[in-house]
C-alpha cells in the first residue's frame, strides 16, 4: 500500500531518532525524501 | 558491589540557582522574535499573557527550582501550577533565588564595559541608590532613548513603560548586533549572579576559585571568531573571582556534566585546587513555546532566565562528592537511540563499577517541567526518560515488567525546570540530591544528561555525560 510513497521522516531526540524512523521505511519499499532528528525543548 | 574498586572522590563545596524573571525580554526569545515579525498582533497577545514577578515566585516549580519544596512535594500538589500558586511563596531558598526585571536590567546595565545599555533617566534615578551598583550609568531622557530604538537599538521594556535601549557592538557584523549581544550579556550577567550566590552562601572570597568553567549555551565572538567564547573569564570578572582563569565546555545540553567532569579531573590532576562550574540564562529560550500556551489560555510560562553555580574542591569526609571514576560518555558508536542513551550512560559504567540499575536510589535526568512541554506536543520529558531506564533494566532481568512505575516513581521524579536547555539537564538536581544524600533518604544520585548534537548540522550524532554523586566515605 505504501510503496513508491515519498516520506518526510522527523525524528525526535527522546523518541525514535528520524535515521531510523527513514532505514525503517527504506526498508518497506518507500522512498524518504527528508529525514531529520530534532530536539523540541 | 566490588570492594576492590577504589573510589576516585571530588568535592561538591555548594551549589546555586537562580531564575531572573524577565517578561518584557521574551519578545526577544527566538520563537516569539520570528513569530511577531510575521504576525504583529502576536505581540499584544503575548503581552496580555506575562506573568507578574509574584506570580512567578509563587509558581511550585520554580519553588523547586530554589529549593523551597521537593520534587516529590511537587508531584503531590495539584495542577494547573501556574493557577495553584504557592501562598506566602518568597524568592529566597536554601539553594536559589529569583530575581526580578528591575533588578536584571540594572545588572546588565552594571555589567555593560561596551556602552551598549542606555537607561532611561527619570526611570533609573527613580530606583533609587540601591540601583547604581558597578560602572558610571549611560542615561538618556525618554526621547533619546526612543531616538536609540528607531536606529535599531532593542527596546527594553518594564511592562507599557519604555526603559532602556540595547545597542549593537558593530554597526556591521551580525554576530556583534543588539540581538546577540543581549543574549551574551544576559548569560553573563545571570552566571556572574549565580557565581557570586554561591560563594557567599559558603563564606568563600572570590579570589579563592582557581578556574571556572562556562557551560552556557551563548556564541561569544566577533565575525572572525563566531562562537570564539571564553565567557567563563568574563563571569568570573564579574563575579570578583581575581585569580581565577577560565575557559568555556560547549556540548549543547550536556555541557553541564560534561564541564563538572572537567572541573572535577582539573582538581584531581592537582591542576587545581577550587573551581566553579558555571552557567547562565539562555534568552533564545524565553517563550519557545508561547503559541501553545497562548492557545491553551495559559500564562506565558517561559518567561525566566536559568543559571546556576556549582563550586568543587577536594573531598571532605561526610560531605557530598562527585565519583569521578564513575564519568561516563557517549561514544561515537554508541547510535543516538535512547535505549543506547541508557546503555551508555547508565548500565555500562554502572557495570564498571559493578553496580546495577537497580543499585541507584535516584537518576536526575532532564527535568523540563511538563507543565511547560505537553501542551506544545513536546510529551513529558522526564517521564520518558524514566521509562527509557525502566525497561532497560527489565530486558536485563534486574526488574520484572509490572516494576516498572515503581521503578520510575521511585528513582525518578516530576520536571520542575523551566526549558532552558542546558539548565533541566540534570545539573538541576544537584541541590535537592546534596539535601536528600545529607538527610540519608538515598545513597547515590545518577546524573545523566543528553545532547543534541545533530542541531548544528555537523553530524547526525546525538551526545550525553554521567556520573554519580554520594557521600564521601561510603
Amino acid at each position: 500500500m505504501l510503496s513508491g510513497k515519498k516520506i518526510i521522516a522527523i525524528g525526535e531526540r527522546d523518541g525514535v531518532p528520524g535515521a531510523v524512523i527513514a532505514e525503517c521505511l527504506e526498508g518497506a519499499g518507500l522512498e524518504v525524501v527528508f529525514q531529520a532528528t530534532e530536539c523540541f525543548v | 558491589m566490588n570492594g576492590s574498586i577504589k573510589p576516585t572522590r571530588i568535592g561538591i563545596e555548594g551549589v546555586f540557582y537562580s531564575l531572573a524573571h524577565a517578561p518584557d525580554l521574551v519578545r526577544f526569545g527566538s520563537k516569539p522574535a520570528r513569530e511577531i515579525a510575521a504576525r504583529p498582533e502576536l505581540g499584544a497577545a503575548l503581552r496580555s499573557k506575562l506573568r507578574s514577578f509574584s506570580a512567578a515566585v509563587a509558581y511550585a516549580p520554580h519553588q523547586v527550582y530554589i529549593g523551597n519544596i521537593t520534587p516529590k512535594e511537587l508531584s503531590g500538589l495539584p495542577m494547573p501550577w501556574y493557577e495553584k500558586l504557592i501562598e506566602g511563596a518568597t524568592a529566597q531558598g536554601p539553594f536559589g533565588d529569583l530575581v526580578d526585571q528591575e533588578w536584571f536590567y540594572s545588572m546588565l546595565r552594571a555589567a555593560d564595559q561596551f556602552e551598549l545599555v542606555t537607561l532611561e533617566e527619570e526611570w533609573f534615578n527613580d530606583r533609587g541608590p540601591a540601583r547604581r551598583n558597578g560602572r558610571k550609568a549611560r542615561l538618556q531622557p525618554l526621547d533619546g532613548i526612543q531616538g536609540l530604538c528607531d536606529k535599531g537599538a532593542l527596546p527594553l521594556y518594564s511592562g507599557a513603560r519604555l526603559t532602556g535601549a540595547f545597542g549593537a557592538g558593530h554597526a556591521e557584523d551580525a554576530n556583534l548586533s543588539a540581538d546577540v549581544l543581549l543574549e551574551n550579556l544576559a548569560a553573563k550577567v545571570s552566571a556572574a549572579h549565580a557565581l557570586r550566590s554561591v560563594l557567599a552562601g559558603m563564606r568563600t572570597d572570590p579570589s579563592d576559585i582557581d578556574y571556572v568553567i562556562s557551560c552556557s549555551e551563548e556564541a561569544v565572538g566577533d565575525r572572525y571568531n563566531r562562537g570564539g567564547g571564553n565567557l567563563a573569564k568574563a563571569i568570573a570578572e564579574e563575579a570578583g573571582c581575581e585569580n581565577a582563569g577560565g575557559s568555556d565546555t560547549k556540548a549543547f545540553c550536556a555541557g553541564p556534566l560534561y564541564a563538572m567532569v572537567h572541573g572535577a579531573s582539573l582538581i584531581q590532576s592537582g591542576v587545581c585546587r577550587k573551581v566553579a562550574v558555571v552557567a547562565g540564562g539562555s534568552l533564545a529560550k524565553l517563550g519557545m513555546k508561547f503559541e501553545s500556551h497562548l492557545k491553551n489560555g495559559m500564562p506565558v510560562l517561559e518567561d525566566v532566565l536559568g543559571s546556576f553555580a556549582v563550586v568543587l574542591g577536594p573531598p571532605k569526609d561526610g560531605e557530598p562528592c562527585m565519583r569521578l571514576d564513575s564519568a561516563a560518555f557517549h561514544p561515537v558508536r554508541a547510535g543516538a537511540s535512547p535505549q543506547a542513551m541508557a546503555e551508555f550512560l547508565a548500565e555500562k559504567p554502572l557495570a564498571r563499577l559493578d553496580m546495577k540499575l537497580t543499585d541507584v536510589d535516584r537518576y536526575g535526568v532532564e527535568l523540563h517541567n511538563p507543565e511547560i512541554t505537553v501542551p506544545s506536543g513536546s510529551g513529558d520529558v522526564p517521564l520518558t526518560n524514566y521509562r527509557t531506564l525502566a525497561a532497560l533494566a527489565v530486558m536485563r532481568g534486574q526488574i520484572q515488567k509490572n516494576q516498572m512505575a515503581d521503578f520510575v516513581k521511585s528513582r525518578g521524579m516530576v520536571g520542575y525546570a523551566p526549558t532552558q536547555g542546558h539548565i533541566p539537564s540534570a545539573i538541576v538536581y544537584l541541590g535537592h540530591a546534596l539535601d536528600a544524600l545529607r538527610r540519608g533518604e538515598i545513597k547515590n544520585v545518577l546524573l545523566i544528561a543528553k545532547g543534541s548534537l545533530f542541531l548544528g548540522r555537523m553530524t547526525q550524532l546525538s551526545d550525553g555525560c554521567s556520573f554519580l554523586v554520594e557521600m564521601n566515605g561510603n
